[in-house]
């Protein structure tokens, strides 16, 4: 692992379902801190990238590195626990526990007490306050006994962002984390994400361009599974071939929110 | 800021009180019902408390369905008399009362070692293979008459080795407070597990098998050493069931008694810690009162299981707790009468029902007996059309009665968790 | 082994491969289309022997053959409208249940119509006897349409029938896989039905009236259960207990296939009734064929119980066995596909 490895690096990775070749040679190189939003036309392959990353797909060819070590063929767990967290688009959470017990299993394993049934939760001062502290940013401590299934969507879609975060993982992968939200809810919840994404290797898929320019560093275009430009907002605003595949009728918006960066 | 303290110590103080009016009531129950037929009875709800208890472990717990569990509590059965055995041949020394850890041990072994193949899967297709391994180890049984005793099983003698203070575990009576003790540490036990990192990932496993990887976690260790936990209970049941009857056959590892916990275990209630408890009752209550007192009592059985999977899946214990809720807002009072007219419509129609299922089956299997039966005191003839009118009559009266007091309760039902659900909404807001 | 016994040998194994099949498939179309797996599945394979049996004493087994299948389809569908259906918001394990308690109220009522002992349930006249022998004599085999000919058993004349309601109920069991692989490959409501094999909810979503559909398959799985056990019945024994025995290998079948694919189901079923054929009549042993590379195995040798074990006692299990194999070495089974 050298100082200079980048935080996620794709060479050439590819992904076929069948016949149909969904990824053809993705190219990508993150570095640790960045912030990146993934953009792309409807079925450009941005949610199997994710996949692929976390290991809940295999890739059909090619490299994953997270942090200059090869992740692909792992499992998702095995990634998990190299640094690796991810959100999913529809809010996969555990249904049947509360926000609190939601927080508080996405940090057991991160805080060593693995398969441990000789401990008593209630007395796990580290975890309870880890758990608490997350709960804290995502806001929903007012909320800590509601089960999962019973919060809002927006609660929930905090609660799916709490549980990718808890861990402490250094690269947190966010898959349209403000899918469904109203104008109002996703600066809110921008706002939220930027708190508690400091310091971290942020990737993350959106449609909405004033969330990306809102958000990161850089943006990576993937089209028809390649990543066809990964630059500033600015430069990729300009970019000829992303303005051809992809940002169109949205460059207008862009420009009227030229405020914020 | 709620108060942390404050409610730890009433907390305590409720759970103190629940704990220790469970093993004051094991303690007190032969007292009260003193005939050697009550005593068996207790005994062997002890034994089903614990098997119950370790099968809601994968059931409700972790959402595994496991359709041929009688397996470890059978094959704990069985090495725990093969060691009762020896220990009253001299080869090995051991308290008689330390027989079921044995079983247990003997369960958690085969559950390691049955378990690893069996927790490759999740969901259906692991439902579908403990169903394979119960029939596999059930056929085998009758291949290995050294080990399973052939048609005659295993028998042995629990007043061996020497005896504890004057304890021999003779007597009923003696063998009944063993088995409290043994049922009393492994509830602690059980429900010490859920409140364990282990316990919580294992519901987290039901709740969302997916998510738990990627926060960190191989969902098939989760799995697989849950299903050695329930293992070990199961095989500590086995033991205690070996030395209770003195006599192990191969039907204790057979589908019929896999079924048997699996009906009951849900009948009284998956989703709640105590659920299996009450479910554990019911078992030995069917199985050595109703099946005394009717031949239909496998289909009362089936029915109202099927009613309750399709009516209640939270099983008796949800309903419990959900009348304990409305009560604990002072509403319950409203939904006595209502309840009385459901019971007693139900009643009537439940005396219409099987009165004709008795007739139907006094005429299918006890013909030579002539058509005469007596049903709760009533004498019938099935040949008769008066009786079956009769029983007709009444289950119709009854089903109308059960449907009006039903249009009755459900608003009634509606309106109360509506004002439960707006009052709860009202206290978070001040807090 | 004699080659006329290793055909017949292969031919019932075959008949009763495809016996299973018949119940395989019906128990695969209902959980890839619904994610539900009817436990009660050989129950209905038992109603439906019993039925037959009924409508056989009545009006003839030709009617049976048609009519019980209809009729426990139509209390299948009927099963799905009025209980499977109020449960499947529940989820799959109230699902499974269901058809648990199910499986234990068809027992009790098959018991209380028709009794506890086994009923006299056998082919027609026109189906019994031999549909042809196989005679190995030394000179060679040779082949004689109907019952063994005269001079069978003396002269080193050894001679297999194979009985005609075998060979009959085989021509069923084609017949129907020929007409459901007609049914969805060429009918619109057979492509609906492939589609929700594997993706369920896209096919509701393209509007087709899926509840109405899922009873359909429901109804028609239970009906081709139905149909196998008027052969099974016939063939074999109909008895309270046919329903358990056979129900436990057909779900170790589509383990071993892998669940949700009728190929595999396929495979499985044909391949394990060829295994027990020849299994049952065989009275090898482990021991022997260590005792054939040259080890030796005595009474005194560990495990000797296991390893003298006969081929014949463990054909029962064979199913089983296979399960256990196959999920340490290929646990996705030989063509799985969809988990369910």
């Amino acid at each position: 692992m050298t100082a200079a490895a980048p935080a996620i690096e794709l060479r050439d990775v590819r992904k076929s379902f069948g016949r149909t070749e969904i990824i053809r040679g993705a190219n990508l190189a993150v570095q640790p801190g960045e912030r990146v939003a993934v953009i792309g036309p409807n079925g450009a392959g941005k949610s199997t990238l994710f996949n692929l990353i976390s290991g809940r797909f295999g890739s059909s060819g090619g490299e994953i590195l997270l942090h200059g070590q090869r992740i692909d063929g792992l499992k998702p767990y095995e990634i998990n626990r190299l640094g690796l967290a991810r959100s999913f688009q529809v809010s996969n959470l555990f249904t049947r526990l509360s926000a609190f017990e939601n927080i508080r299993c996405s940090v057991l394993w991160s805080m060593g007490y693995k398969y441990s049934f000789w401990h008593f939760l209630a007395d796990l001062d580290d975890v309870n306050r880890r758990a608490e502290d997350v709960l804290g940013m995502i806001r929903l401590d007012r909320r800590r006994d509601v089960l999962a299934m019973n919060l809002t969507y927006a609660e929930q879609r905090a609660l799916e962002i709490g549980i990718t975060i808890a861990g402490g993982a250094s690269v947190i992968l966010l898959d349209e984390p403000t899918a469904g939200m109203s104008k109002s809810e996703t600066s809110n919840f921008v706002s939220l994400i930027r708190e508690v994404t400091v310091g971290k290797t942020l990737l993350t898929v959106e449609h909405d361009m004033g969330v990306v320019f809102g958000l990161a560093d850089k943006i990576a275009v993937l089209v028809y599974g390649e990543v066809i430009a990964f630059d500033e907002p600015e430069a990729v605003r300009t970019n000829p071939r992303v303005q051809e595949a992809y940002l169109g009728s949205a460059h207008a918006d862009a420009g009227a929110q030229s405020g914020g960066h | 800021m709620r108060s942390v303290a404050g409610t730890s110590r009433s907390f305590n103080r409720g759970r103190w009180l629940v704990w220790g009016g469970y093993a004051l009531l094991m303690l007190l129950a032969p007292l009260v019902f003193t005939s050697s037929l009550s005593t068996t009875m207790l005994s062997q709800m002890g034994i089903s408390i614990i098997a119950c208890l370790a099968f809601n472990m994968l059931l409700g717990q972790g959402g595994m369905l496991s359709f041929g569990h009688a397996v470890y509590s059978g094959l704990g059965s069985f090495i725990a008399i093969h060691a009762l055995n020896r220990v009253s041949g001299g080869s090995l020394a051991l308290p008689v009362s330390l027989i079921p850890l044995v079983g247990g041990l003997g369960g958690l072994f085969f559950a390691a070692l049955l378990g690893y193949v069996t927790t490759k899967k999740a969901g259906t297709p692991f439902a579908m293979i403990t169903l394979g391994v119960g029939e596999l180890v059930a056929a085998m049984s009758l291949m290995f008459p050294g080990f399973f005793g052939g048609e005659g099983g295993i028998t042995g003698n629990r007043v061996a080795g020497q005896p504890f203070f004057g304890i021999t575990f003779g007597p009923q009576l003696q063998l009944y407070y063993l088995i409290a003790i043994y049922t009393f540490v492994c509830t602690a036990l059980m429900f010490a597990f859920t409140r364990t990192p282990l316990g919580r990932m294992l519901n987290a496993s039901r709740d969302n098998p997916e998510r738990i990887e990627f926060v960190g976690y191989n969902t098939r260790y989760v799995r697989y050493i849950a299903f050695m936990a329930s293992g070990f209970f199961m095989g500590i049941a086995g033991g205690l069931s070996a030395l209770n009857f003195e006599i192990v056959t191969s039907e204790v590892v057979g589908a019929a008694r896999s079924g048997a916990y699996l009906l009951f275990t849900f009948l009284g209630g998956a989703v709640f810690f105590f659920g299996p408890i009450i479910g554990a009752v019911l078992l030995v209550l069917a199985l050595v009162l109703l099946s005394e007192l009717t031949q239909a009592w496998l289909l009362y059985l089936g029915l109202v299981f099927t009613f309750m999977v399709m009516f209640a899946p939270g099983g008796i214990a949800s309903l419990i707790m959900m009348n304990l809720r409305v009560a604990s807002f002072g509403k319950l009072r409203q939904l006595l009468w209502p309840y009385l007219m459901l019971l007693l419509s139900a009643l009537v129609a439940l005396a219409g029902a099987s009165a004709m299922i008795e007739m139907v089956y006094h005429l299918q299997l006890n013909k030579v007996l002539g058509p005469e039966l007596k049903f709760a005191g009533v004498p019938l003839n099935a040949m008769s059309w008066s009786s079956w009118l009769g029983a007709g009559v009444l289950l119709g009266v009854g089903v109308l009665l059960f449907e009006l007091a039903r249009r009755r309760f459900m608003p009634l039902w509606g309106r109360i968790q509506e004002e439960i659900e707006s009052e709860i909404q009202r206290r978070e807001a001040r807090a | 082994m004699d080659a006329s016994f290793l055909l017949i040998s292969l031919l019932n194994g075959l008949s009763v491969g495809l016996l299973l099949f018949m119940l395989a498939s019906g128990l695969t179309l209902i959980f890839s289309m619904m994610g539900v797996l009817n436990f009660a599945h050989a129950s209905f394979y038992m109603l439906g022997a019993y039925v037959a049996y009924s409508i056989t004493q009545v009006i003839g087994f030709w009617w049976a053959l048609m009519l019980a299948p209809v009729v426990v389809g139509l209390l299948g569908a009927l099963f799905e409208r009025h209980a499977l259906r109020r449960v499947h918001k529940f989820g799959h394990v109230p699902e499974l249940l269901i058809t648990f308690g199910l499986s234990y109220i068809v027992l009790e009522l098959v018991q209380l119509v028709w009794g506890r002992q086994a009923v006299d349930f056998t082919p027609p006249a026109s189906l019994s006897g031999a549909l042809f022998t196989i005679v190995d004599a030394p000179s060679g085999l040779s082949f004689a349409w109907g019952e063994k000919p005269p001079g069978c058993g003396s002269g080193g004349l050894v001679c297999t029938t194979f009985p005609a309601f075998r060979a009959f109920g085989m021509g069923v069991a084609v017949l129907m896989l020929i007409s459901i692989w007609l049914l969805l490959t060429r009918t619109r409501i057979g492509l609906v039905i492939q589609a929700s094999l594997t993706h369920p909810e896209a096919v509701e979503s393209l509007g087709h009236n899926v509840p109405r559909v899922f009873m359909l398959v429901f109804g028609g799985g239970t009906a081709l259960a139905a149909l196998a056990g008027v052969i099974g019945g016939a063939m074999r024994v109909t008895e309270p207990s046919m329903a358990l025995t056979v129900g436990a290998v057909v779900f170790a079948v589509i383990v071993i296939g892998g669940m949700g694919s009728l190929a595999g189901a396929f495979v499985a079923s044909v391949g394990l009734g060829i295994i027990e054929s020849f299994a049952v009549s065989s009275d090898r042993s482990i021991a022997d064929g260590m005792a054939a590379v040259g080890l030796a195995i005595t009474p005194e040798t560990f495990g000797f119980a296991l390893w003298s074990v006969k081929l014949s006692q463990i054909a029962a299990i064979l199913p089983y066995l296979l399960l256990v194999l196959i999920l340490i070495f290929r646990p996705k089974g030989l063509f799985g596909s969809r988990e369910g």
